[in-house]
Order: structure tokens, then C-alpha cells, then sequence
């Protein structure tokens, strides 16, 4: 095969190509489709990049852990972990927000860096090891919250509820800043997006992450310390998730033990549709932003056109496949 | 002698094939015949595999024509190109490891009644093959018990139950030990009389002029020449391969006496699979600066392990007392070993060496990337000052250090591997087989590289699958038999009868 290879592949080959590919083809049917012009208005974007920024962190985290060569399953119940953590120090316990929030990032980082120890240290296949957080993550936060929603209705002993003020940092983060032009959730979730491309692109850990998930045994044996930057990894997606699940507590003003079902499919659908291997080794954090993007784009225009969810769950099954399927014919 | 073309089995004429515009085969002709044994010989990169890729039915698209006992044919797949009776067997053997021997016989022409499988005929079937090639193995257990020459002999097998009459044999002994390629060198003589033709690739010197009945060398794509054995000796035969004249395939070497390097005292890695027996037994050997000590033996003697039990490929799991610069090394594990300037290059670039993901320049930096980066932070700049000068010193043959390492030629990757560890500015170099897959001129380089080094006070541990490369280029040779030095003998001393000797547990003292 080493034959193969020796010419320069065209410019339309590479993967930011393809990937910009599918999302510009759902723009062009978002111009088409415009809904009386809907589509051309800012807000509207506005609106889209709101929605999608919860999965758009997730989708960082599932990026880091995707090229180290595992995956992560827990996303979507340490979002609901936090989140409820969240809204129960502040809301119930009335704790200042950054302490609410650092405790809620230390319990995120808590349930990565235990899968990323069972994944790196005990050696177990990461689908199963974060199956396991997804599954114990959900059941840890039902039992912290009694199963209830937290809110500001505040259950009390003798069973009537006593409703209480919501924490000015609720209204804050849900807010749109820069003259009403974007959402602080947008925000945060383009500041994530810069650190990932930082780490994968600056700095040495990142390096590592992509030689640990290229080829492990090659990356020990030179010298790359892969326990420590496995259990990073998991412990930074970990993180993240946390982040997501204060953003997503305070779009809700509550904390859901239920939030977050499935999120993981659609944060590995974004990454896979950005072009990432899910082989490991290769990929960027950008390939994950188009998918966010293409992803995000396309709910948005068959809602403002008024299509039900039943068909915009199979048309996203659809993109997914043909997303890969472009990525096949690379070789 | 004039050919008889009627005895021709297979032709193939003005062969081409392009991938992406590149031409990788150009007018390439090859014919087989009846009960001969031809060999493809050529540098990497020179064609032969894409050439029996498409005889194999792999590549489809392809100019020129095959011809099959006279009949052009063209193949749509390798299916077809096995229902022909053609059966390629490749470098990395395609059977499942998981299955049984006679399931992976049978793979994908299991005979059935009613659904059901049948599997006594089919044992009866494949007893019979085994007989004839005198291979006394349980059918009934999963292949992954044998050894990768047995595993071997069953994909001939497999091939025989498929009426084969052309094999092709990629690189058959490459991954073999010296009694297993004598036991293959007898079945391809079976194979012979039988009337299989096979075609056979190879880049061992000794093993083409034992089996060839004649040889066809490929360069760059290009037909080079197709020569009966006996007329065409060595020397003719390298020129043809290389396109100039290597007249030396070994630089001289001047041996020196340094200083103590690196002490080793009973040294042992015991086996991860089995308890309680070792792979390396209580070595003990000393290295001088810039002296390359040579490890022989058979595949499994326990020379390679040695290299990779000191670099801590198995864990902490070795014992013995190892000094490096007069500095005692215990933590036995790769950064460890890094730390104290020890460096291995493993036998298997794609699994090991290299991360094939990756571009050049990262691979090259990977092991010393603390030293081009400043809290954390990668300097771009001193990362490319340092690949450059390492890509000129190694005379790599690149379009540029930001391109994959996937379209690099077996020797080019293997020097970027070197690059990676002389980054790290190692006192000792573990070199597991280096030139393993490697073609002749980048050889060449590679022992002129190794000379060097010495002269800068490196010392080389060196282990190689190939008898000559031990023999010229170390200064003192070790000999390994079950995990135990048999033999330890200056390079004057060392003769290929007292090494064979010694590699088969026959202990002498010198």
C-alpha cells in the first residue's frame, strides 16, 4: 500500500472540506426553505446558536475523548448531575455562585477522572466503563434530588411548598449580551470550543491525546505518560458535561434529574458528522464546531418551517449516515 | 534457451496501474510457469505488491492484460481471482484467529445439508490436506494457538483445498524461525512437483538464490528484467535492483574502546503468559561507548525481549540490576528509560514506532516534546528547527515535514523513527531489528547512520533477524537460546557456524 499515498490529495478531499460540504448544502436548503424570509433574520441564528450551545459543549468533551481513541457515554447523566447539583446549592442551599459553580465543576471532573482511572488504570473497554457512570451518574442524581425537579418551589416538612427567589446568576447566564446580539450560553460555549483548540493544538497534552488515541502501545513506548493523559481526557470531558449542566439549569431555571437522555448520541452525532474518526488519532475541534453547526442548522430550519419531530429525528438520522458515508469515499 | 510460451500458466503483459494520477506500474510483463518457482524481487516501493494486488483480483482497474493457460481473463474481485485458481498469501495472514483449522479452511464454502453444517466430510477433507504436507495438528482447535508458521502452512493448505494452481507468497519467511523456514522451503518443493506455479517475494538475499528457478526484478515501477537463477548472480542481481552499483553492502567499521556504558547483571523478564518460565534468563552483558554488541538467536530466543524488558515495554515486571553512565536504572518503564538516555527502536514500525495518524514532524518530536515546549505551551518553531536538521542528517526522502507518514517508503519511515529517538539525545540505542522491511540503499544509510553515532560515543545494542547485518556490524556478538547467553564472541571470532550453533543451544566459551 505504501505505493499508494505518494500524491497530493486534492483540496476537495480533505475532511473540513467535506465536512463544510454538508453544512453549506444545509444552508442552501435553509435559503430555499426560508420560511417568508425567517431564515435570512438574525435572530433567528441567534436563536439556533442558543439552542445548540448545551450540545455544543458536550460535543467538545465527546471530541477530546473521541481522539484519544475512547468514548464517552456519561455526558448526558453528569450534565443532569450537575445541573441538579447546581440548582440545589444555589436555589435550596442559597450558596454565592462561584462556589456553587466550582463545586459543581469538581463534581464533574470527580465523574470523569473515575471513569478515566477505570478506563486507564483497571484497564476497562471505555463503552463499558462510562456505560457504567451513565447508568450509577443518572441514579446519583434521582437520589440527591429525591427524584423531583429542583426549583423554586421548596418542598417543605409539612409538605406545602414555599417559593423562594431565584439566584440573579440564573437570569445572568440565560441573558443575551452585546446589545441583545448573542446569549452568554453561546458564549461559554465558544470559550470551551477555544480551550479544546488550544489544548489539541498548542500544548503538549494535547499532543499526546492525539498519539495516545493514534497508537497507544507506539505512544507508551515513547515516553508519552498515557494513564495520566487518559485520565485527563475523561476528567476534562467531565468538566465540560459540568459546564453544560449549569448552562442547561440556568436555560431551565431548575435542575432536572432527567435532563440530558440521549444527549451523548447527538453530541458523538455532531462529532462524527464534523469528521472525527471515531478509530481515534485524528480529528479537530473545529470539524466538531461544522458538525455543531450542520447539526444545529438543520433542526432549526425544519422548526421555523414548522416540521414535526417525528420527521426531523429520521432527516437527522439521514444526515449522519450520509455524513460518514462522504467520509468513506476518502479512501 | 528459448521459452515455450505453451508452458505458460499465467502472463501477464503491459501491466500499468496509477493511483491518483501517479503512475505506480508501467508496461510490467511476468510470466509463470508450471512447477516454478519465480521470484519478484525489487526495492520497497518498487511495484510488487500493487502488481500482485491486481493479479489478486484487489485492484480491478488496471491497462495490459493477464492471460491464464493462454485465455486473457480479467478479474472482478479477489473472489474471482480465487475461483480461478489463483491464491495469494500475504504478509499478514488473513485467517480468523478465533476459528478453528478447519473452519478457516472452509471459510466461506462451508458444506452444508439442509443449513446444516457438515463437518465430518469437511475434517476428512482437510485431514487429508495436512497428511499430504505432513503437518500433524489438531483441526478442531482455534488458529490462534499456532505459532504464525503453522498458521502459515494452513492458509497453503487452504489454498490447496481451493485447487490452486498459481500461489503467490508475499514476503512468506519474514515473520518465520529458521526450522519453520525449512519446513516451508520443503512444502514449496512438494508444491513444485505437484505443478503449482508460485511466485514469491522476498527481500533475503540467501532465500532467492536457494528457491528461485528464476527471477523478474521490478524498479520504480518498471520492468527491470527477468533472468533464469543460475545466470544471474549476485552483484547483477542488486545492481538491478537498486539501479547502481552497491559495492560494499556494509560500511567498514573500526571497533573502539570507550568507557563503561551500561552494565547489566542478571538481568530476566519472565514470560506474561506463561508462570514461572522467563523469556530472558539471568543475562548479564556490558556496553562500551560507542560499541555495538550484537544479540543472535532464533525468533523466541529472547534477544528482542531483552531490548524491550530493559526499556519497559513489560511493565515492572523484569528483575536484575542495570547501570546506565554509572547511574543505576530501576524504574523500568519508557519514560524512565527516556530519562536515562536510553532508546529503542522496535521491530515493528507500524504497531509500535510510529503513530501512523500522525505527520512527520509529530512523530519525530513525540519522545522529546518537553524540550520544545514551555509550560505546556509547543514551540512551533524550535519543533521544525530540529526535524529539519534531522531530516537532512537522515537524508530523509520526503515532499515535506508536515506530510503523513503513511506515504513514506518502509526505509523513510524507518528513519523517521530514528530521527525520534537521536531527538531525544540517547547515550544507548536499543535497536530491535532495524532494517526489518527496509530496502537495500536505505540499509546502507541506516549502517552508515549507526557508524556514525558510534563515533559520537553512542553505544548499540543490536538485534537483527539477518546473519550478515549481525556479523559486520557489531563489534562483539552475544548469542541468545531460550533466554540465555549461549555464546560471547568478538567479531573475529564469530563465525556463522559457531553463531548457528550457539542459536540452537550448543554453549561453548570463547
Amino acid at each position: 500500500m505504501s505505493e499508494q499515498g505518494t500524491a497530493r490529495q486534492p483540496w476537495y478531499y480533505s475532511p473540513t472540506a467535506r465536512a463544510l460540504g454538508a453544512l453549506i448544502i444545509v444552508l442552501l436548503i435553509g435559503a430555499v426553505f426560508n420560511a417568508d424570509g425567517a431564515f435570512f433574520k438574525w435572530g433567528t441564528h441567534r436563536d439556533m446558536l442558543r439552542a445548540v450551545s448545551v450540545f455544543g459543549i458536550l460535543a467538545c468533551a465527546m471530541t477530546l475523548v473521541i481522539i484519544s481513541g475512547g468514548i464517552d457515554l456519561s455526558v448526558g447523566s453528569v450534565l443532569a448531575l450537575a445541573s441538579v447539583s447546581f440548582a440545589l446549592f444555589t436555589i435550596h442551599w442559597g450558596w454565592p455562585a462561584p462556589w456553587a459553580t466550582t463545586a459543581c465543576l469538581s463534581v464533574g471532573l470527580g465523574c470523569g477522572v473515575c471513569s478515566g482511572t477505570l478506563i486507564a488504570r483497571a484497564k476497562m473497554q471505555p463503552f463499558i466503563a462510562t456505560l457504567a457512570m451513565m447508568v450509577f451518574g443518572r441514579g446519583l442524581a434521582k437520589w440527591v434530588t429525591g427524584g423531583e425537579k429542583i426549583s423554586q418551589a421548596v418542598k417543605q416538612a409539612d409538605g406545602t411548598f414555599q417559593y423562594v427567589d431565584l439566584p440573579p446568576v440564573f437570569n445572568w447566564i440565560d441573558s443575551r449580551i452585546l446589545y441583545d446580539n448573542i446569549s452568554v450560553v453561546t458564549i461559554v460555549f465558544l470559550v470551551c470550543l477555544l480551550g479544546c483548540w488550544i489544548l489539541l493544538d498548542k500544548l503538549r497534552q494535547g499532543r499526546y491525546i492525539y498519539a495516545v488515541g493514534g497508537n497507544e502501545q507506539g505512544a507508551r513506548l515513547s515516553g508519552v505518560p498515557v494513564v495520566f493523559i487518559k485520565t485527563m481526557t475523561y476528567g476534562l470531558s467531565g468538566l465540560l458535561c459540568a459546564v453544560a449542566g449549569i448552562c442547561q439549569a440556568c436555560q431551565e431555571y431548575q435542575g432536572d434529574p432527567e435532563a440530558g437522555v440521549a444527549y451523548e448520541l447527538s453530541a458523538i452525532a455532531m462529532v462524527v458528522i464534523g469528521g472525527t474518526s471515531l478509530n481515534g488519532g485524528k480529528g479537530s475541534i473545529w470539524l466538531t464546531l461544522i458538525g455543531v453547526l450542520t447539526i444545529g442548522y438543520l433542526d432549526k430550519i425544519l422548526s421555523i418551517n414548522a416540521v414535526g419531530e417525528d420527521k426531523r429525528l429520521m432527516l437527522t438520522g439521514l444526515i449522519v449516515v450520509v455524513a460518514v458515508l462522504l467520509q468513506k469515499s476518502r479512501r | 534457451m528459448i521459452e515455450d510460451s505453451s508452458k505458460h500458466i499465467l502472463e501477464m503483459k503491459g501491466i500499468g496501474k496509477s493511483f491518483l494520477s501517479v503512475p505506480v506500474l508501467q508496461g510490467v510483463q511476468m510470466d509463470l510457469h508450471a512447477g516454478e518457482v519465480h521470484v519478484l524481487a525489487g526495492e520497497n516501493g518498487a511495484g510488487k505488491s500493487t502488481l500482485i494486488n491486481i493479479l489478486g483480483g484487489v485492484h480491478t482497474e488496471h491497462e495490459g492484460q493477464i492471460y491464464l493457460n493462454g485465455a486473457p481473463v480479467r478479474f472482478k474481485s479477489v473472489l474471482d481471482a480465487t475461483d480461478h485458481g489463483i491464491a495469494v498469501i500475504h504478509q499478514e495472514l488473513s485467517l480468523v484467529d478465533s476459528l478453528s483449522v478447519v473452519d478457516n479452511m472452509f471459510l466461506g464454502r462451508e458444506q452444508t445439508r439442509y443449513a446444516c453444517l457438515r463437518r465430518g466430510p469437511m475434517l476428512r477433507q482437510a485431514q487429508d490436506l495436512l497428511r499430504e504436507l505432513d503437518l500433524d495438528i489438531d483441526l478442531r482447535c482455534p488458529v490462534e494457538h499456532y505459532p504464525v508458521g503453522i498458521k502459515q502452512m494452513i492458509e497453503i493448505c487452504k489454498a490447496l483445498s481451493l485447487q490452486s494452481r498459481i500461489m503467490v507468497m508475499d514476503e512468506p519467511t519474514s515473520a518465520l524461525t529458521e526450522p519453520e523456514v525449512e519446513r516451508l522451503f520443503q512444502i514449496i518443493a512438494q508444491l513444485k512437483q505437484r505443478g503449482v506455479g508460485l511466485i514469491y517475494i522476498t527481500h533475503k538475499m540467501e532465500e532467492i538464490y536457494r528457491i528461485a528457478d528464476r527471477i523478474t526484478v521490478l524498479r520504480d515501477g518498471q520492468h527491470i528484467g527477468t533472468q533464469r537463477a543460475e545466470c544471474l548472480p549476485q552483484a547483477k542481481l542488486v545492481q538491478w535492483m537498486v539501479g547502481r552499483d552497491i559495492q560494499t553492502q556494509f560500511p567498514q567499521r573500526e571497533t573502539r574502546e570507550g568507557e563503561l556504558q551500561m552494565q547489566i547483571r542478571d538481568f530476566c523478564v519472565p514470560n506474561p503468559d506463561i508462570k514461572g518460565a522467563y523469556l530472558v534468563d539471568r543475562v548479564s552483558l556490558t556496553l562500551r561507548a560507542g560499541e555495538i554488541v550484537g544479540l543472535a538467536g532464533l525468533q523466541g530466543s529472547g534477544n528482542s525481549a531483552l531490548l524491550n524488558g530493559l526499556f519497559g515495554s513489560y511493565g515492572k515486571t523484569v528483575r536484575g540490576e542495570v547501570r546506565v553512565g554509572g547511574q543505576a536504572y530501576t524504574a523500568f518503564d519508557p519514560i524512565g528509560a527516556i530519562g536515562h538516555g536510553m532508546a529503542l527502536v522496535t521491530n515493528d514500525r507500524k504497531a509500535t514506532g510510529l503513530v501512523m495518524d500522525m505527520n512527520i514532524l509529530q512523530n519525530v518530536t513525540l519522545a522529546s516534546l518537553p524540550e520544545f515546549s514551555r509550560f505546556g505551551w509547543i514551540r512551533p518553531r524550535a519543533e521544525a528547527k530540529v526535524v529539519e536538521a534531522q531530516a537532512r542528517t537522515l537524508n530523509l526522502k520526503t515532499p515535506g515535514l508536515t506530510a503523513d507518514v503513511q506515504v513514506l517508503s518502509g526505509g523513510n519511515q524507518q528513519k523517521v523513527v530514528l530521527a525520534k529517538w537521536l531527538a531525544t539525545k540517547p547515550k544507548v540505542l536499543l535497536l530491535d531489528d532495524p532494517c526489518r522491511g527496509v530496502d537495500i540503499g536505505a540499509k546502507h544509510e541506516i549502517y552508515e547512520l549507526m557508524n556514525q553515532l558510534c563515533a559520537q560515543g553512542i553505544s548499540i545494542l543490536l538485534v537483527s533477524s539477518e546473519m550478515p547485518e549481525l556479523m559486520f556490524m557489531s563489534d562483539r556478538i552475544l548469542v541468545m537460546h531460550r533466554g540465555q547467553v549461549t555464546l560471547e564472541a568478538n567479531r573475529e571470532d564469530a563465525t556463522p557456524e559457531r553463531i548457528l550453533c550457539a542459536a540452537f543451544g550448543q554453549r561453548s566459551r570463547v
